[in-house]
């Protein structure tokens, strides 16, 4: 019976290249506390939805004895899969096969991948753990690595693209996820870099851990080049699933509604937010009083933690919130917070998801070593994100919005669709005390008390400024409601402007502050 | 071991000074550690890249010429001559042949003539 043989012996191929690097290497892999590349996407697909391509693709390496090695799909395992039943484009680097390194037919299988996720329109998530650069395929893996990145550029703002770092991922590796939209870090399990500790050792002397060079706390804490952080790479996969309920497959798409829920009663909107704009309150709670099931989904949780992003639904629709937080360096725009709120806008703004901006913030972070570090640059890019958005933007100013600030927060005059405003909301050029001493300065100084003056003048201002009616009296605010009744206005707001159409002058592309 | 973990997650609220208003909140690890700015002085030289101290051609008390070479650091296979910026005296020199600094250290204190 030779077709009964044939199907045996591609059973049998199978099975070998199944095994990756063999059991000793999956010892290892298992023993740094890693799962393998396949366990990697089984639980991250749905059961029995993983369908591989290139199983039995060789490398073509001649050089350094390289041709009498086996490396068992060299080293990368490609495919396509579902997620809560939506299509994927998977890729997971496999260390146990030398290293993970990237040869050129390691770096062909994944650009197939990236080819068809980029023609079929659908999200591609590629799973990082690789030594490197093959060294012995020389310039052929280089070639392939900048075969990579000129995908993730051509499929940037047309396919979400997600990128996990499940090993090390250093040199010019680390450039693929960077280039990606979401980047996950597992604790003890992520490293990325540029220079190892080897180097930096021989260069400076000094000594650094991979881990404190670039574990997954720096990156989520420090560097701010990861979006999620987990403990454990379960934990991770869960976070991957839950993004991808929340994302279009494609920019022609919209993404999937839910069933409308309500938010948990214990989001009391109007207990959240204290009335003296100097006092601190967490205004991711303001979010969740607002939002479907009290569900918020936060991104970069730990890195420029004095703005929030993150994705929530309401009335089951995808919605991208950015938010100042007080409760964290009083809620400034600063270099980084101005760099994650910027990303995320245009994030949004590509995957046609509405945006609800939350403002309260007293201006920019104040100090030579922001203005040195370009905090004009890196401000100018919430301008230009805000301002070149086109999906629906809803703007809620909660208390302070003064100054810069105000104009840079989703203001009318960036184009929002929809300004709300608390009651509570102070819309001036300056805080009150800094207005009244510059407005009065001469009056503050010529009083026989000029302390109390000083505080006199500031009442003055605060009253007949910190408010919202002054900007409501030029229209630029639509509507001043009360804290309860902001989820219903949203809600609405969101429903007329779902077929929001705009578009500004024709352009090859802008030249925005990168 | 709970109160271990209260204790540990208690996190002052500090005071945040902007446009005269101060604001009650917390402080980012990175704020906190924000270098302060130390203004430039010509009469110190600092290394400006990490690199290997390749030669160094002055001692203390040294008259030097503006523009004449202090020292050679070599970074990145380059080796880059560091000239003085002045005219004046070597006070002090900081560094030997054959070391590895890293960014910013102080390498020689020169005094205006």
């Amino acid at each position: 019976m030779p077709l009964k043989r044939k199907i045996k012996e591609l059973q049998k191929r199978r099975q070998e290249v199944l095994l990756g690097g063999g059991e000793k290497a999956i010892e290892k892999q298992i023993a740094m506390g890693k799962l393998t590349a396949r366990e990697r996407i089984r639980k991250i697909l749905d059961d029995d939805s993983f369908h591989e391509y290139d199983l039995f693709v060789e490398h073509e390496a001649r050089d350094f004895n390289m041709d009498k090695k086996i490396l068992h799909g060299d080293g990368v395992i490609i495919g396509t899969g579902t997620i809560y039943g939506e299509p994927v484009c998977i890729f997971a680097q496999d260390f146990t096969v030398a290293g993970g390194s990237l040869g050129m037919m390691h770096a062909r299988k994944i650009t197939k991948i990236m080819d068809h996720a980029l023609k079929m329109r659908m999200p591609l998530i590629g799973i990082n753990d690789s030594g490197g650069a093959r060294i012995q395929e020389g310039v052929n893996s280089l070639a392939g690595y900048g075969e990579i990145f000129f995908r993730n550029t051509l499929s940037s703002g047309v396919i979400p693209q997600i990128s996990v770092i499940l090993g090390p991922c250093a040199g010019g590796a680390v450039y693929s996820p960077a280039l990606t939209d979401f980047v996950f870090v597992v604790d003890k399990i992520s490293k990325m870099f540029i220079t190892g500790p080897e180097v930096i050792k021989t260069v400076l002397g000094e000594e650094i851990s991979m881990e404190d060079l670039g574990g997954a706390h720096v990156h989520s804490e420090i560097s701010g080049n990861a979006h999620f952080y987990a403990e454990s790479e379960e934990e991770c996969f869960e976070q991957i699933k839950k993004l991808i309920t929340f994302i279009p497959r494609n920019n022609t798409h919209k993404p999937r509604t839910f069933e409308t829920r309500e938010p948990k009663n214990e989001f009391q909107i109007e207990k959240i937010v204290p009335g003296d704009p100097t006092q601190p309150y967490d205004v991711r709670d303001v979010v969740r009083a607002i939002v479907d099931d009290s569900d918020f989904f936060e991104i970069q949780e730990k890195w420029a933690r004095n703005l929030v992003i993150g994705f929530g639904r309401m009335g089951g629709r995808t919605v991208g919130f950015v938010c100042n937080q007080p409760l964290v360096l009083a809620g400034v725009l600063d270099v980084d917070s101005s760099d994650k709120a910027a990303r995320f806008i245009r994030y949004c703004d590509a995957f046609n998801i509405p945006i609800v901006t939350l403002v309260d913030l007293p201006g920019y972070l104040p100090g030579a070593d922001q203005e040195h570090a370009g905090v004009i640059r890196h401000g100018a890019k919430v301008l230009y994100a805000y301002s070149e958005a086109t999906v629906p933007k809803m703007t809620v100013i909660l208390r302070k919005a003064y100054g810069g600030g105000y104009i840079a927060m989703s203001s009318r005059h960036l184009r929002a669709d929809f300004v709300f405003a608390w009651p509570t909301a102070e819309i001036a050029v300056m805080g009150p005390e800094g207005a009244a001493n510059i407005i009065f300065r001469k009056e503050i100084s010529e009083a026989k008390d000029p302390e109390k003056m000083r505080k006199q003048k500031v009442r003055e201002y605060k009253e007949k400024f910190a408010n919202p009616y002054v900007a409501a009296a030029k229209g630029y605010i639509d509507s001043v409601i009360e804290p309860e009744e902001t989820r219903k206005l949203l809600l609405h707001a969101i429903e007329v402007s779902a077929s929001k159409a705009i578009s500004g002058p024709k352009k090859k592309h802008g030249v925005p502050p990168f | 071991m709970n109160e271990d973990k209260t204790k540990q997650k208690k996190v002052r609220f500090k005071s945040l000074v902007i446009e005269g208003t101060k604001y009650r909140t917390y402080f980012t690890r990175k704020f906190e550690n924000r270098k302060p700015r130390i203004p430039e002085n010509p009469q110190y030289i600092l290394s400006f890249i990490p690199g290997l101290i390749l030669k160094v051609f002055v001692s203390n008390g040294q008259k030097v010429k503006e523009g004449q070479d202090l020292l050679v650091l070599e970074a990145m296979k380059m080796k880059n001559r560091i000239k003085s910026p002045l005219t004046g005296t070597v006070k002090a020199v900081h560094v030997k042949e054959g070391v590895k600094v890293p960014k910013g250290l102080l390498l020689i204190e020169l005094e205006k003539e």
